[in-house]
């Protein structure tokens, strides 16, 4: 059988005028003018801040509730982490969880925010926050423990409502 | 006395043309930035009004890089041809008519040359040399190709541009400017009566500046830089300058040839004398040159590059024939019109 040719598509020959080109310019130069006076895209950045959507994936931080993380130092975040950013060290707690993580490090040098220990997190205890600010004098600076990363559940209200509706 | 007047007169348009240029790069990153509906700079002073000056800092500060194998002494010496060639051009462009100051009247021009648009035009065609031996001073394929074109592109630009100046000058019967400018009172301005004059000039004023449609010496894309790839510092801060420069004299230029220069129509009618009249006839010079720049602006922002062989076309099948009629024309009408 034999194939069917596409058909050819000739372009059209200009007119007179638009070989002219002068015209061409001024009709140009209508749409450039015409751009000069819509709205502007730039944000003036750090008079003016974004406030990101709910599904925005900025750092990864710890839930708290009530001054205690729902962490249970499962480690399946640093399990699943493909940067290899997460280190969980777990503990037994007096308390109610039984386990608790003694240390809980996030190297955000390596940190890719994927959202993977969000995802496999079973407590809802990691969750990706709006922060995408983040800037660190030394390497060390970038690692960043229990102290920079617990957040109160009132303030990721957003994003863990987010969480429920659509996973 | 004259001589303080002379120097008083050179070091103001100086000045004057450097501040404009600065200010011009200014304009051109705001309208740009407006096009694309962007802001752009406006952090340094007030709407960023100070910008030209960081800028100029920039470049004072930064390093003097010349290539291995470069000619040192015409590596130095282009931009200095550049940036002088840009700046003299402006001594003969009358850019208003006298002024009485403490009894004495002084000639609003630098230098009152009988063979003004000649003048201009040597000058406009020596730019070449900047262009074409930074090309070829910087040991580099880039600025070497850069040169070349802007050489072939000039050269071939200038003879529609003398070519649609001929026109002009007939009308006139005289090279001098300022008789130029003069008989264009009252709305008598070469652009209505040399229409296809003045499109022929304009675009051959784009090509000698290098602006955009035909800025093929510097074509991004293709060739870095173009005959600046290899400056540096200073010495790309002159080139800068004087192709800014080459847009404010040709904006200047053209206002004078064909726009009535610092003509006010009616301006006679309205009652108006003496100083007054010459301040306001600066400042309509001024607008002009200004709208002009403005324009120039919006055509790079507005139009795409010419390919190589389009610019050479348009330049010696269009342009050099149109130039060649319409001064046919003028002729004939000036024969039969006097005849």
């Amino acid at each position: 059988m034999k194939k069917q040719q596409p058909p050819i598509i000739h372009r059209k020959d200009l007119t007179f005028w638009q070989r002219l080109y002068i015209f061409e310019i001024v009709k140009g130069l209508r749409v450039t003018i015409g751009q000069m006076f819509r709205p502007k895209f730039t944000r003036q950045y750090p008079e003016e801040r974004w406030n990101p959507p709910a599904a925005f994936r900025g750092r990864p931080v710890l839930v708290e509730d009530q001054g205690v993380e729902r962490c249970v130092a499962c480690g399946l975040c640093s399990r699943v982490c493909p940067a290899l950013a997460i280190e969980v060290q777990a503990s037994e707690s007096p308390y109610w969880k039984e386990r608790y993580p003694v240390k809980f490090e996030i190297n955000m040098l390596r940190c890719i925010f994927c959202g993977f220990c969000e995802e496999v997190c079973p407590e809802e205890a990691i969750i990706m926050s709006k922060e995408f600010e983040l800037t660190f004098l030394s390497q060390e600076e970038g690692i960043f423990g229990m102290d920079k990363l617990l957040k109160p559940a009132g303030e990721l209200k957003d994003r863990l409502e987010y969480l429920r509706n659509n996973r | 006395m004259d001589l303080l007047i002379d120097l008083v007169k050179i070091v103001t348009v100086m000045g004057l043309l450097v501040g404009v240029v600065a200010y011009t790069v200014l304009l051109e990153r705001r309208v740009a930035a407006a096009i694309q509906n962007r802001i752009g700079p406006n952090r340094v002073g007030w709407q960023g009004l100070l910008q030209p000056l960081a800028d100029v800092l920039k470049l004072v500060m930064k390093e003097d890089i010349v290539p291995t194998n470069a000619n040192r002494f015409i590596h130095d010496l282009a931009p200095i041809i550049s940036i002088s060639i840009a700046m003299t051009t402006i001594s003969v462009i009358p850019f208003g008519d006298t002024i009485e100051l403490f009894g004495r009247t002084i000639r609003l021009q630098i230098a009152d040359v009988n063979i003004g648009i000649l003048y201009i035009l040597a000058m406009t065609s020596l730019g070449v040399y900047g262009v074409t031996l930074s090309g070829w001073s910087s040991n580099s394929k880039y600025s070497l190709i850069g040169g070349l074109r802007s050489s072939a592109q000039m050269l071939s630009y200038e003879i529609s541009m003398g070519l649609a100046v001929i026109g002009v000058i007939m009308i006139a019967g005289s090279l001098r400017l300022d008789r130029i400018v003069a008989l264009q009172g009252d709305w008598r301005w070469n652009v209505i009566l040399q229409p296809f004059g003045f499109i022929t000039f304009t675009v051959a004023a784009f090509a000698e500046t290098n602006r955009h449609p035909f800025d093929l010496p510097e074509a991004e894309p293709e060739l870095v830089g173009g005959y600046h790839t290899e400056y540096s510092g200073l010495k790309f801060g002159l080139f800068f300058l004087a192709e800014y420069a080459n847009m404010v004299v040709a904006s200047a230029l053209i206002t004078t040839l064909f726009l009535g220069g610092w003509q006010i129509p009616y301006a006679a009618e309205m009652g108006l004398s003496g100083n007054l009249l010459s301040v306001l006839q600066v400042a309509a010079f001024c607008a002009k040159v200004v709208f002009l720049i403005l324009f120039f602006i919006m055509v790079r922002w507005t139009l795409p590059r010419f390919r190589y062989d389009q610019l050479m076309n348009l330049g010696w099948k269009f342009m050099l024939p149109m130039a060649v009629v319409n001064v046919i024309v003028t002729g004939l009408v000036i024969l039969f019109l006097e005849g």
